[in-house]
């Protein structure tokens, strides 16, 4: 099994390959085929991505799954997968077959649909997987062709915008990313991405057109990365795409860039951003991590105002994603270990929610809050499922919300207090807009007429739900099943991100 | 001439010799009846010399005491224009046919445009270089006013020849300025002139002026204006022809008059050409959003396109030279394939060319639609398409020669054009339903359309090998 995480990143593709070549017409037979075939796709990477998490050694801080082959430029197709990114691997797989799970109803175009959910699960393995640092790119860069159709395609109203909106945002930040590259590449004389891990690349100050850069290439390139992380992310002020994408996307459209799709912007920062250039990232934490305090409280404060439970659930996970961003550049053992386990766990939670929103979609085909009341009447299992979720949203202890957010608090308290204090009022806005959201959609009378004929959640339904009420409340209740994998790992990218700040850093560790 | 300089020219001559015969073959029997066969034969001939040329010679040798140079360089460039040149003609035969299109002279004009070209690329000297690329031009402006009754063809023709001429007169300015400061109109002998310390002012003129005579050639800004409306004016198969092999002719002789004539001093004409780019770049970016006319759109998309090119020269490195090679390789490919499409675009037999007659293509003509798609995210250099490659080779010559600033421009303007080709996806994707196109292909344009999506997908596992045929091409230019 050496080409285990090839073997997995492309089994959806040749799926992919298999649907688009031999499928013929669009009949009741073929859609249902397809879906099968993207089904058992899906569900098969997912079982063969089991065996990456049983051969992983958690100890070995080093990549491991390693293969590598000689490819065009002197660059490399090189996979692999350390403590950080393994995970990742394993929430998409695990969250593939769920998606294409939930598109069951889905009628219109079904086969280039499933293609293309195939084909995405391919290109973000290939992110979570890549090592080098242009393939990463192809990938990162690719996901958004997908994407951008399946938006396009089967969105709502206004998918156009959304979808170009999307595309030309994430672009520019890319772009910018893939100069920072070519730029390290030339530096370092080398594209693999280990290599890029243990070389320092200048911090002397450069004076470009009359500024003074502190911090020198360093600082460039972590502004370079930044700016294609922070978009995909999303982080304040750079946002405003993932609302409009989220709104207008299809239901698993939602669902995969919310638990997947966002989190490649977190792990590119762990990868990237505080590895391979410390003193830059030093130098500007504190201004990422005011960012993300603003993030919390303003999209926390803005999903309040939503009238669309989409827009609801979306500025709510740009508010997540800011707790993200400050453990992460908290850029201590919790705080990391918060923010990773904060990503895998809004996987769920997010996902779950904007499934949630799909069920009640797909019935009355409007997502206006006003539009609904009172569901708890006539749906007593899906009131039940929203309140669970709606909770893990919030962060009941219990649940997985409840650790990530604990742990990046704690982590970013040591660092900066001030900033923890501020986040930490997201809690109980995010309480607010959660709840209240709660008690408009299923509480009260159910006294709309077109509501009296709704029905509760099918098998189907509710099956899709139950692996990931599972997943919420072991990770809740046992959060060291995920530490325990990414621990060793953080501990060293912690270690190795302050041995490389000099003077500052090291007082800074004194004090803990 | 000796028997040697006779065996070096050997291709240019048969490809002369054939033109010239198949013209008065022609004249004297049938006419325009047999302009179909003549039309597939002369693509044949163009796939053996590319043949002949890339596999059966190797080494370097001059000829004509220096005038026409036969090395890797040269040959690389060679084939790419044969072979763009053939798919050309082989996708254009069943639009020109349905039409009446069909005569005799355009598969010889093509063939004498070709001949130009392969001369211009070999040119060791400043008077075989004009005489490529007159013979080039002038076979050129006849095909693009090819049919004479209709007036926006004429017009094209007629815009085409004033300007060209134009260019054409600023560039021999620009040769008589160089050999009156330099002495010779050899490449060697002006390096040697250069070598010798002090480099005379009016020879940086005589330089600017080539620059600027071989920039219109190109279509880089701001010498691009004749091309949108010379491409809209122009049957379509003339305009994919001009969006191909004339493209990479020219590139290729100003990277040869460059390297070869004034190669001591990049940092002179680094700057001129790297303001060439940016701005081809951008404006072709900006100017191809407002378009609807899918022609002119490929008109501004292959300016764009021309500046990033533009970017591997500025650099002057051999890596510089070498992305600028393959780069043009990725474009001619991408643009065949794309061209392909265009001819095949018609309604009730009417060949229409507005971008929203693409509405919904995808429900009609699902293959197409993709192959397009797959073209289309190339062009705009998304990975993981071969574009992107092309994008990634430049950008990274342009870092390497400590040039980030013109890397972070093309980067900019890269995300600038993505918005155009994304709109086309948009009208095939997105699209309201409506009268569309027919989605009828020629096969011979499906094949072209479908090899040239595959080679876009497949490409990036090895680049078919072209790297290093292009690195070879490149070492022996830059020395």
């Amino acid at each position: 099994m050496d080409n285990l995480l090839s073997i997995i990143t492309f089994i959806p593709a040749v799926a992919a390959g298999i649907l688009a070549l031999f499928l013929r017409g669009d009949d009741a037979a073929a859609r249902k085929n397809a879906k099968w075939v993207a089904l058992v796709a899906t569900s098969t990477t997912f079982l063969v991505s089991l065996f990456v998490l049983a051969g992983f050694n958690p100890a070995d801080t080093g990549f491991q799954f390693v293969e590598e082959y000689d490819w065009i430029l002197g660059l490399k197709y090189k996979m692999g997968v350390d403590g950080i990114s393994v995970l990742f691997v394993l929430l998409t797989t695990f969250l593939m077959p769920i998606t294409i799970a939930s598109c069951w109803s889905v009628e219109t175009r079904v086969k280039e649909y499933m293609i293309a959910f195939l084909l995405l699960e391919t290109l973000m393995l290939g992110v979570f997987c890549a090592l080098d640092l242009v393939l990463f790119y192809l990938f990162f860069e690719a996901g958004l062709i997908p994407m951008f159709l399946i938006i396009g395609i089967w969105g709502g109203k206004e998918r156009i915008y959304a979808a170009f909106k999307f595309f030309l945002y994430t672009f520019l930040g890319s772009v910018l990313m893939l100069v920072a590259m070519i730029a390290m590449y030339v530096d370092a004389g080398s594209t693999d991405i280990p290599t890029l891990l243990v070389h320092t690349f200048a911090s002397e100050s450069l004076n470009i057109a009359g500024f003074q850069i502190v911090g020198g290439l360093q600082t460039l390139l972590f502004l370079a990365f930044f700016a294609s992380f922070a978009v995909k992310m999303p982080m304040w002020p750079v946002h405003t795409w993932l609302p409009d994408a989220h709104v207008q996307a299809p239901t698993a459209g939602s669902v995969v860039l919310a638990a997947i799709l966002l989190k490649m912007g977190g792990y590119g920062f762990l990868r990237f951003s505080l590895p391979m250039f410390p003193i830059g990232a030093d130098l500007l934490s504190p201004l990422v991590l005011w960012m993300s305090a603003i993030a919390i409280v303003y999209t926390s404060l803005v999903a309040l105002a939503q009238e669309d439970m989409k827009k609801l659930i979306a500025y709510s996970s740009v508010a997540h994603m800011g707790y993200v961003t400050m453990g992460i550049f908290a850029a201590n053992q919790q705080g990391i270990d918060g923010a990773i386990f904060q990503m895998i766990s809004h996987g769920f939670i997010s996902g779950a929610l904007f499934l949630c929103v799909g069920v009640i979609y797909d019935r009355m085909h409007t997502r206006d809050i006003s539009a609904y009341g009172g569901l708890v009447n006539r749906m007593p299992h899906y009131a039940l499922i929203f309140m669970f979720f709606s909770m893990a949203n919030v962060g009941l202890p219990g649940t997985s919300g409840f650790v990530g957010e604990f742990l990046t608090l704690v982590g970013v308290f040591q660092v900066n207090t001030w900033v923890a204090f501020v986040a930490a009022s997201g809690v109980i806005l995010s309480a607010s807009y959660g709840l209240w959201l709660y008690r408009r959609v299923v509480f009260g009378d159910l006294i709309k007429e077109s509501l009296k004929s709704i029905t509760d959640m099918s098998t189907r339904e509710r099956a899709i739900f139950a692996p990931l009420v599972a997943m919420t409340l072991l990770l809740g209740v046992y959060p060291s099943l995920v530490t325990d994998i990414i621990g060793p790992s953080v501990t060293a990218l912690v270690t190795d991100y302050h041995a490389a700040i000099p003077v500052s850093g090291d007082a800074q560790m004194a004090k803990h | 001439m000796n028997p040697t300089d006779f065996s070096t020219v050997l291709p240019e001559i048969t490809l002369a010799l054939v033109a010239m015969g198949s013209l008065l073959g022609v004249v004297f029997t049938g006419k325009d009846a047999l302009a179909g066969r003549l039309n597939l034969a002369m693509a044949g001939l163009f796939l053996i010399l590319a043949f002949w040329i890339g596999i059966g010679i190797s080494g370097e040798r001059t000829a004509f005491d220096g005038m026409f140079n036969d090395d890797p360089f040269a040959r690389f460039a060679k084939v790419t224009i044969l072979l763009s040149a053939a798919a050309v003609l082989l996708i254009s035969q069943d639009y020109m046919t349905r039409r009446g299109m069909l005569r005799f002279e355009f598969p010889i004009l093509v063939a004498l445009a070709v001949l130009g070209m392969l001369f211009m690329v070999s040119a060791g000297d400043l008077i075989a270089l004009y005489m490529g690329l007159e013979l080039q031009s002038l076979s050129l402006y006849v095909v693009a006013s090819m049919r004479r009754d209709n007036v926006k063809s004429s017009e094209a023709g007629l815009k085409y020849f004033v300007l060209g001429s134009l260019s054409s007169g600023i560039l021999l300015y620009g040769a008589s300025l160089t050999y009156g400061y330099a002495g010779t109109t050899d490449f060697s002998g002006i390096l040697s002139t250069l070598g010798q310390g002090d480099i005379p002012l009016g020879l940086m003129f005589g330089l600017v002026f080539l620059i600027t005579g071989l920039a219109f050639k190109v279509s880089a800004v701001p010498f691009h204006m004749w091309t949108p409306d010379v491409y809209e004016g122009s049957p379509t198969p003339v305009t994919a022809f001009f969006a191909t092999a004339p493209k990479v002719a020219a590139m290729a002789l100003l990277a040869r008059l460059l390297y070869d004539a004034f190669g001591t001093i990049p940092g002179q004409w680094g700057q001129v050409i790297a303001a060439l780019s940016v701005l081809s770049m951008f404006v072709g970016a900006i100017a191809a959003i407002g378009q609807r006319d899918i022609k002119r759109l490929m008109a501004y998309s292959s300016i764009a396109h021309m500046g990033f090119a533009l970017i591997g020269l500025a650099s002057g490195t051999v890596l510089g030279v070498q992305a600028m090679l393959v780069y043009m390789v990725i474009y001619v490919s991408m643009n065949i394939g794309t061209f392909a499409f265009i001819l095949s675009m018609e309604r009730d037999g009417h060949a229409v060319t507005t971008i929203d007659s693409l509405n919904m293509l995808s429900k009609k003509a699902p293959l197409q639609a993709l192959a397009m798609l797959v073209l289309l995210f190339s062009l705009a250099g998304v990975p993981p398409m071969l574009g992107f490659f092309g994008k990634f080779y430049v950008l990274q010559a342009a870092v390497n020669a400590n040039m980030t600033w013109l890397a972070v421009a093309g980067a900019v303007a890269s995300v600038i054009g993505a918005f155009y080709y994304l709109r086309i996806v948009f009208y095939i994707y997105f699209g309201k339903e409506g009268d569309g196109i027919d989605a009828r292909m020629g096969s011979m344009q499906w094949v072209a359309l479908m090899g040239s999506a595959l080679v876009m997908v497949f490409g990036i596992v090895n680049l078919f090998g072209v790297e290093g045929l292009a690195q070879l091409a490149a070492e022996t230019l830059v020395r």
